[in-house]
């Protein structure tokens, strides 16, 4: 019975073409969305833990209230042996510290008179640590110049660097304040330019050494943020928020200035993203399911009123509806398992060029403070492909027993009288 | 005496309509003894295949008895009824009904498939039933591949491969021309007399009248005559 149904399903084209055409696109759709979204739920996430947020980090309780300003005010000074404590106790984190800071940068004449100021966004990092270098992906960001070897150098945002129409190796003033309110200024040697493809930084960032940044911001032995990450560089929850209890009952008190432990999703509202993400992941697939599975049970429909005769014939025959439901069933399910590996198979091949290529996101994400890299690269995974398949399966059966209820409410002399024309 | 296959007491038949339902069969009393070879006849809307429907248990009766087989019809399951008809009860109809997708082997072979016959026998069935009808050479046509006669061979074929007891044909000659309705009776009344299969056939055409043992006439739902023909 099965090859006779193979059979009628491969010779009919109405039967087979046409819906398994539909599930293939639909799965191929499905699993691309599904691919671009993860892709782009993966970019957020590592954007935001590089520039950031870290996977997990240490700040003040005073820090943590108004983190969004980065109050360096309120950050850590003279840690260096509560730092070495915590990197001993969290081996599995690798820990780095920052300072962001604002200042305000002039630009002098050779006689020394202020051609242009502006505001600048700082971020100081250890650059004596490769990892650190590595993490804000420092080597890739470079467009022009090195990085900063010596004390005093910098690098400056290439789209500041030429709006000012600076040259390498000139020298800038920072105005800013000590973490005591005094004010403080210095000269820096633009060492380099830098783009990260964050927009926040690259209208008007600057990137220094840690010491620098200290020195400059009366900070001795201090950072406003020490950042961790998991050695993998992927993100994994349940591992950081263990990570972040173990340390704040350790650690964490009353104090203003006591350390405390945040991980990615509490901050940002990245925690409400990655919900909303993985919401709107579970959304595209329902909506798939709903639309395949509504065009297909009205395919299923059209096509079991052209097949009315052949279902008349096989109950008269002695076959019970059941049986003939059960049958239509297996079609539809041979039809989605069919159209569903074609569906997934394109799928992948989309996803895998675009894995590979990526999408140049540049232009949308220019005015948004999201923190997503410009070019998004389609995540190819098992489980997207399955993700994809799964729906279209299961469309496609249920299309098949919403066109089969039709056929079952019909008793078997109506079906019958069909047959007599 | 031979031993009724159809036995009908006091049927009747109310389809529900608006006004209080349409009378199709009633006050109907039948005897079919096995091997018959019978019409039921009469003008259009007389109940013919309606009584058809009701023998072929694909319809249920409102009043009376009627016995198919050795079977109270009104007691049969949905379960039941389906077996009897599997294995039992062949059906020939006025437009053939094969299936277009499916080879004439194929169409011929289905109801053996629903009987999950194991496939040599399932062969030896189909070839059998084939060569009754002399159409062996086109079993591996397409029904759209075949003149209306051959068609009409065909859905005999595939009522007849299971060797059921009882043939029940609507209309059989209805599309086909005289030549070719001669020729499918021919066929089937050498079918009735080598395998003593009963054959109920529902008609108005003459030619197939003609053919018949025994002729039932149907006047709205009402037995109006009942003949039989010495010979044939
Ligand atoms: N499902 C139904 N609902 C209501 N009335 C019906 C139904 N089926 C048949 N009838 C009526 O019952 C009567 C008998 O119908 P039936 O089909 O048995 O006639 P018939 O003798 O086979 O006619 P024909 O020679 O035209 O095939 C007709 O008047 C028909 O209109
Ligand atoms: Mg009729």
């Amino acid at each position: 019975m099965l090859k006779f149904v193979i059979k009628g399903l491969i010779r009919d084209r109405s039967r087979s073409f046409f819906p398994v055409l539909i599930v293939t696109a639909g799965v191929l759709v499905t699993v691309f969305l599904i691919a671009f979204m993860s892709g782009y739920i993966e970019s957020m996430v590592r954007q935001n833990a590089r520039f950031d947020t870290g996977h997990l980090k240490i700040v003040t309780n005073a820090y943590a209230e108004k983190i969004s300003q980065k109050p360096y005010d309120l950050g850590f000074i003279e840690t260096e042996a509560e730092f070495q404590q915590w990197k001993e106790d969290f081996p599995s984190v690798r820990w780095t510290p920052r300072i962001y800071f604002g200042a305000l940068m002039d630009v002098p004449d050779d006689e020394g008179n202020t051609v242009e100021q502006g505001d600048v966004f700082g971020m100081a990092i250890d650059f004596s640590d490769p990892s650190a270098v590595q993490d804000i992906h420092l080597n890739e960001a470079l467009i022009q110049g090195r990085i900063p070897e010596a004390a005093g150098e910098i690098l400056l945002s290439e789209e500041l660097f030429s709006k000012l129409q600076l040259e390498l190796d000139s020298t800038v003033t920072l105005l800013g304040s000590t973490l005591y309110g005094a004010m403080s200024f210095r000269n820096y040697i633009i060492s380099g330019t830098v783009s990260f493809g964050v927009h926040a930084l690259d209208r008007g960032g600057i990137v220094t050494d840690i010491e620098d940044a200290r020195a400059f911001l009366d900070m001795p032995g201090g950072a406003s943020e020490y950042f961790g990450f998991l050695p993998s560089m992927v993100y994994d929850d349940d591992a950081v928020q263990e990570i972040k209890q173990e340390f704040n009952a350790k650690y964490n008190d009353e104090d203003d200035f006591s350390p405390q432990m945040l991980a990615l999703t509490d901050q940002n509202d990245m925690g409400f993203m990655l919900q909303y993400m993985g919401f709107a992941l579970g959304l595209i697939t329902v909506v798939f399911v709903l639309i395949i599975g509504i065009v297909l049970w009205n395919a299923g429909l059209l096509n079991s009123i052209r097949r009315y005769g052949e279902f008349g014939l096989r109950l008269a025959m002695g076959e019970r509806k059941h049986h003939l439901y059960n049958w239509l069933l297996v079609e539809a399910l041979a039809i989605g398992v069919v159209g569903s590996l074609i569906g997934a198979a394109l799928g992948m091949g989309v996803i895998q060029y675009f894995h590979v290529h990526g999408f140049n996101f540049g232009v949308f994400t220019q005015d948004t403070s999201m923190m997503v890299e410009n070019i998004i690269y389609t995540n190819l995974e098992l489980k997207n492909l399955l993700l994809g398949i799964i729906p279209g399966l299961v469309s496609t059966v249920l299309g098949a027993m919403l066109a089969g209820i039709g056929i079952f409410h019909r008793n078997t002399a109506k079906l019958f009288k069909e047959l007599e024309t | 005496m031979t031993e009724s296959l159809v036995k009908i007491r006091n049927l009747s038949k109310l389809y529900p309509t608006g006004g209080g339902g349409f009378l199709a069969l009633s006050e109907l009393d039948l005897d079919i003894p096995s091997g018959a070879f019978m019409g039921l006849v009469g003008p259009s809307g007389s109940g013919k295949t309606t009584l058809l429907n009701i023998i072929g248990t694909l319809d249920n009766q409102s009043g009376g008895e009627i016995e198919v087989l050795g079977h109270k019809v009104s007691t049969l399951d949905a379960k039941e009824s389906a077996a009897l008809r599997a294995e039992k009860i062949g059906f020939i109809f006025q437009s053939y009904n094969l299936l277009p997708v499916y080879t004439v082997y194929e169409n011929v072979e289905l109801p053996l498939l629903l009987l999950k016959m194991p496939k040599a026998q399932r062969h030896e069935a189909v070839m059998q039933a084939l060569t009754w009808v002399g159409i062996t050479d086109k079993r591996k046509s397409r029904p759209n591949q075949l003149s209306g006669g051959e068609g009409q061979r065909v859905s005999i074929a595939r009522a007849m491969v299971k060797l059921p007891q009882l043939v029940l044909a609507d209309e059989p000659t209805a599309n086909l021309d005289t030549e070719n309705s001669l020729n499918i009776l021919d066929t089937m009344l050498q079918i009735n007399k080598d395998t003593g299969t009963t054959f109920i056939f529902a008609t108005h055409d003459q030619k197939v009248i003609d053919y018949m043992q025994r002729v039932v006439t149907l006047i709205d739902g009402k037995k109006a005559k009942d003949d039989l023909k010495t010979g044939s």
